[in-house]
């Protein structure tokens, strides 16, 4: 079965490891703070300023002063720390944040992304992605495979206007882990329950299988 | 060297109709609430205005949207605004979209000195065209050059009459910079107190890039996403 946005967020965690910085985009990338493996020590920076954000707070406990970017209300854990914007961005482009999360509209196969813009129809700002895609060393991309009519969204070539190019190496989807390398999709896990054949028909772009694909663990 | 103004009123003096103005915040979180409030009373129109986000549409920089006043947007994400949408799809409002840490960091160089800076952001975007490009390291940056404004206005938690500014929390996002960046820059504070009273060591934005502070009358600080957690 596919996974919802919780199990693309499970498995991403597993991706985590001790004393990693990481930056969490909105929406599914986000959910990636609930699934923290035990026994690792992550600290989760925002770039509107935080370092050692903590949960949601309690009810009645919210403090118009501190949020995340995604604008939501959030806590400081013990150690945390808040700096300007222009500090936040040289933590993500100087490299000091050894994971960058993000979702996407769309992947090409040579790990160029889409995910700010629709023309006509959608024009919100890129905010702080193209900073975050441009400079990150290790970018995990969280999205579905598919969109609802059933056409891939991991591609030959984008078609939407481009966030950054040549910068994705890991797409987890709601199907399949999957690397991006050589100017391919390499497939790496598939979703517990789905076959290769149903991501190889959802995957516009080039894509290696291997003869033995296993399933996640989540 | 005081440089106390006493009210809003006067701190804004010297705005006028066509000027660039830097605006402090994220979201609605740091912004300049009581100094966007009287804009909208001073009816200043054709207003540039450089400011990571746009407000929503009844609270921040939307309330002057609503009233036309801004000519042209400078911002990274404008996506909790249905009347700056609007007004842009229809061609009525003009917009530059910048990669967030390069708007920090113009604004940035702007205040410092820095005509202008490489980096790899946007690089093979939309945001590349027009822009020179570079390799530096095997790797290509493109060109962004430094912003200014006519006035910068910020928000800070603290300042003293020396204009020394000290923020809370994500509140300080932008303001540090754009407070550099303004060739007159005001601060509005909530709680203003003498000089001597704030820890130097401790002191976010130095007063040489204040020009004008004042303590401002109300804060809403209304909250855009309120977020919570069950107790168990």
């Amino acid at each position: 079965m596919a996974l919802d946005k919780n199990g693309i967020a499970k498995r991403i965690a597993q991706e985590l490891k001790d004393g990693w910085y990481v930056n969490l985009g909105i929406g599914i990338p986000t959910l990636v703070a609930n699934y923290i493996p035990e026994g690792i020590e992550v600290e989760f920076q925002s770039e509107n300023g935080i370092l050692g954000m903590g949960p949601f707070p309690f009810e009645g406990e919210e403090d118009p002063d501190l949020i995340n970017a995604g604008k939501q209300t959030i806590t400081a854990r013990k150690g945390a720390v808040y700096f300007d914007s222009a500090t936040s961005f040289a933590m993500i482009r100087g490299q000091h944040v050894q994971l960058t999360v993000l979702g996407a509209m769309e992947v090409s196969q040579e790990g160029d992304i889409a995910n700010w813009k629709i023309p006509g129809k959608m024009v919100k700002g890129m905010g702080g992605a193209m900073d975050l895609v441009a400079s990150a060393d290790n970018i995990i991309v969280a999205m579905m495979h598919a969109n609802k009519a059933g056409e891939s969204k991991i591609l030959k070539k984008c078609t939407l206007p481009l966030t950054g190019v040549g910068c994705v190496k890991k797409i987890v989807s709601d199907l399949a882990v999957l690397e991006v390398k050589d100017g391919k999709f390499h497939l790496i896990e598939r979703a517990p329950g789905v076959s290769v054949e149903v991501i190889v028909s959802l995957t516009e772009g080039d894509l290696v299988v291997p003869d033995f694909v296993p399933e996640m663990e989540i | 060297m005081n440089k106390v103004v006493n009210n809003v009123e006067e701190a804004l003096k010297g705005i006028q109709d066509g000027m660039t103005l830097m605006l402090g915040g994220f979201g609605l979180c740091g912004i300049p609430e009581n100094s966007i409030a009287q804009l909208v009373k001073m009816g200043i129109k054709d207003l540039t205005c450089i400011s990571n986000n746009a407000g929503v549409d009844d609270f921040g920089l939307g309330l002057l949207l609503q009233q036309r006043q801004i000519k042209k947007m400078v911002s990274s994400y404008v996506g909790e605004n249905a009347e700056f949408e609007r007004q842009m799809l229809s061609g009525e409002l003009e917009v530059d979209l910048i990669p967030q840490g390069s708007l920090a960091e113009r604004c940035r160089a702007g205040g410092a000195g820095i005509p202008a800076f490489f980096t790899p952001a946007g690089y093979g975007t939309e945001v590349a065209e027009g822009k020179e490009v570079r390799i530096f390291n095997g790797k290509p940056h493109i060109l962004e050059t430094a912003l200014t404004a006519d006035f910068s206005i910020v928000k800070a938690w603290k300042g003293d009459t020396e204009g020394n500014l000290v923020f809370k929390g994500t509140a300080r996002n932008f303001n540090p910079m754009m407070a550099m960046a303004g060739r007159i820059t005001i601060a509005e504070v909530e709680e203003l107190v003498p000089a001597g009273e704030l820890d130097p060591n401790f002191i976010h934005t130095p007063g040489i890039f204040i020009q004008r502070i004042f303590k401002g009358e109300k804060f809403e600080k209304r909250i855009e996403q309120r977020t919570v957690r069950q107790r168990n």
